[in-house]
């Protein structure tokens, strides 16, 4: 589906290393490249290869994108820190599972902190969007490919197993010619008739370095102004929100409607953007809601931005599986049921 | 009336080296740009600098330069070119760059039959960091962590890597060469410029392996670096064409 979304965004080149639970995703976009003339898909020896062949790529002027789990995206992670300094756009897919170490390949989502902290070495910041449905996945990657480029930044997108089994009828975007993209006027493409052109990181000038990191903070900045965004439901009269993203979401949104059915007054806040984190809209919603309760398929990550948005202004609460487990509604139905008593809510 | 035959090439910015006196680089870099400039390719190449003492070389050349990360460049390269098949990529890197965290990205560069060129500058020692052991490093040869000299039996031996780029079918041309004498650098530009045409030729994947002098880390004069590199450095590779697929299918 990525792969598909993917190539109708214009994306011309993508290299990649074969690793579960996304296998599926490369080997669509083989096929996709192979049909296309100016397509370009590597299977590169290793993650790190992968990645640097991103660089290249993208220092030529095509959209470029990889995909990887886990261990694979934690290889990638030297490359990232270059995209991101030298000002690069590239899109990676992480499709999460089990963790740390190899774990195992069920669906989880352990890596949001190496996603939204930077993940690789220096001063930096990652785009992350986190996609809940097929849809909405075809839209992200579409998106995840403009903010790239408006940002000449690396831009995730965060999934897991789940969403990449997911079976749904989709509606793509029209496809883009790359060729009718705005011409980008930094690339490496020959110094022809213009002075020659460097992309590089390395400024050894202590000044100049500092100067850099602060263009790329204000540009972070930019970025959380302009693309911040969270999905909610049936929040309106909730007196507790469930605060998930991606298939947690998914999960949570069944166990909401179980416990409506209940007559429990409770909502989802999903965040879309999970870097930027979508502070300002839970900030906004604790002016009536006093209880969070943040469900995610690991043991406490995202629950770190719900607490930092927030800053003491409502209660927050959390229930995790990590691992590779996925909740089933019935069981996030029950902890709501609980939590929802315990802090008499359901008393006027 | 004067004739100039001497100058600064064409595509060689007016900027002071920071390379040691009596380094190849400064060499190495010249002889480029005098063949992108004959070549008449200015306008269509594509450079790729290493992370070592070759990281400035974007400050050097009047081309397009795209950094890489240590060791990265074959992996960066393959993607300009894969984008822009038409334009003229090569990799410059040292030999811990290539020999050591780099050797995936290479030899699976080389055995794609990428249609890059890389310049690989041997000179036995990490330079940047101040002469520790590479794996280019001969037996018995000091560096910084190696006490006593390469000990093969604790530090390994030093590393064939364009001898294994030539087993890898998709490369073409590799030659080692040196630019310790005027007769060597003459040898090494031609070896360039055949690497070069290789490319433009859409071949495959070329490579010259040029041993050249540190005179800083191996803590000599220039002159007994240059006689240094004839007397051992040779011994340990030698200077010679490793494979020529070119002949022939060279227009
Ligand atoms: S340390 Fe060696 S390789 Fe580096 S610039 Fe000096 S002489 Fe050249």
């Amino acid at each position: 589906m990525i792969g598909e979304a993917a190539v109708r965004a214009g994306c011309r080149f993508y290299a990649g290393y074969p690793i579960t639970p996304q296998n599926e995703l490369a080997e669509y976009t083989a096929s996709a490249m192979a049909r296309l003339e100016d397509g370009t898909f590597i299977q590169a020896e290793s993650e790190i290869a992968a990645i640097n062949m991103l660089i290249g790529a993208s220092m030529a002027g095509a959209r470029v994108m990889t995909s990887s789990s886990g261990p694979g995206i934690s290889l990638k992670q030297e490359g990232i820190s270059f995209l991101a300094a030298m000002e690069l756009p590239a899109v990676i897919v992480n499709t999460m599972r089990g963790g740390p170490g190899l774990g195992n390949i069920a669906p989880a989502q352990g890596d949001y902190f190496q996603a939204t902290r930077g993940g690789g070495h220096g001063d930096y910041r990652t785009i992350v969007l986190a996609p809940a449905s097929g849809q909405e996945l075809a839209g992200l990657t579409r998106k995840a490919f403009e903010y790239a480029d408006e940002y000449k930044t690396p831009v995730f997108i965060l999934g897991d197993g789940m969403m990449g089994q997911m079976m749904e009828p989709v509606e793509f975007p029209e496809p883009i010619d790359p060729r009718s993209l705005p011409p980008k006027p930094w690339i490496l493409d020959g110094a022809k008739g213009r002075p020659s052109r460097i992309i590089k990181s390395l400024l050894l000038d202590t000044s100049v370095e500092e100067d850099h990191n602060w263009k790329l903070t204000r540009k972070y900045e930019r970025i959380t102004r302009e693309i911040a965004r969270a999905d909610t439901y049936m929040t309106t009269d909730a007196r507790l929100v469930v605060t998930a993203y991606g298939t947690a979401a998914r999960i949570a949104k069944g166990a909401i409607k179980r416990a409506r059915e209940l007559g429990l007054k409770v909502g989802l806040f999903r965040p879309v953007t999970l870097w930027p984190f979508p502070k300002r809209a839970l900030v906004e919603m604790s002016r009536q809601v006093k209880d969070f309760l943040v469900f995610e398929m690991s043991t406490g990550q995202m629950l770190e931005d719900v607490k930092l948005s927030l800053e003491g202004r409502s209660n927050v609460h959390f229930y995790g599986r990590p691992g590779g487990i996925i909740s089933t509604p019935d069981e996030i139905a029950k902890v709501i049921n609980t939590l929802y008593h315990r802090q008499h809510l359901n008393e006027d | 009336m004067a004739k100039k035959v001497f100058q600064r090439p064409k595509y060689l910015k007016k900027a002071v080296f920071h390379y040691c006196p009596g380094c190849g680089h400064s060499i190495i870099h010249r002889l480029i740009a005098e063949i992108i400039e004959e070549l008449d390719i200015g306008e269509k190449v594509i450079g790729v600098p290493p992370a070592g003492c070759a990281v400035l070389a974007y400050d050097y050349f009047d081309v397009d330069m795209g950094e890489s990360p240590h060791g990265r460049g074959a992996a960066v390269a393959t993607g300009i070119k894969r984008i822009l098949p038409d334009r003229i990529v090569f990799s410059y890197q040292g030999d811990g760059d290539i020999a050591a965290i780099g050797t995936a990205e290479t030899i699976h560069a080389a055995n794609r039959g990428e249609n890059i060129t890389t310049i690989f500058v041997n000179n036995g020692v990490y330079g940047m960091t101040g002469g520790q052991m590479a794996p280019t490093t001969l037996a018995g040869q000091n560096s910084t962590t190696t006490p006593g000299g390469r000990d093969v039996k604790r530090d390994g031996f030093p590393l064939d890597l364009s001898e294994m780029l030539a087993i890898a079918r998709g490369s073409v041309y590799i030659e080692r060469t040196a630019v310790n004498s005027p007769k060597n650098i003459m040898r090494t530009k031609r070896a360039i410029t055949k690497a070069f045409k290789a490319q433009m030729d859409g071949l495959g994947f070329s490579l010259v392996e040029i041993l050249s002098p540190c005179p800083t880390n191996w803590k000599l004069s220039s002159v007994d670096a240059c006689k240094w590199v004839e007397e051992s450095m040779v011994k340990t590779f030698p200077l010679k064409v490793i494979k020529d697929e070119v002949e022939g299918a060279i227009s």
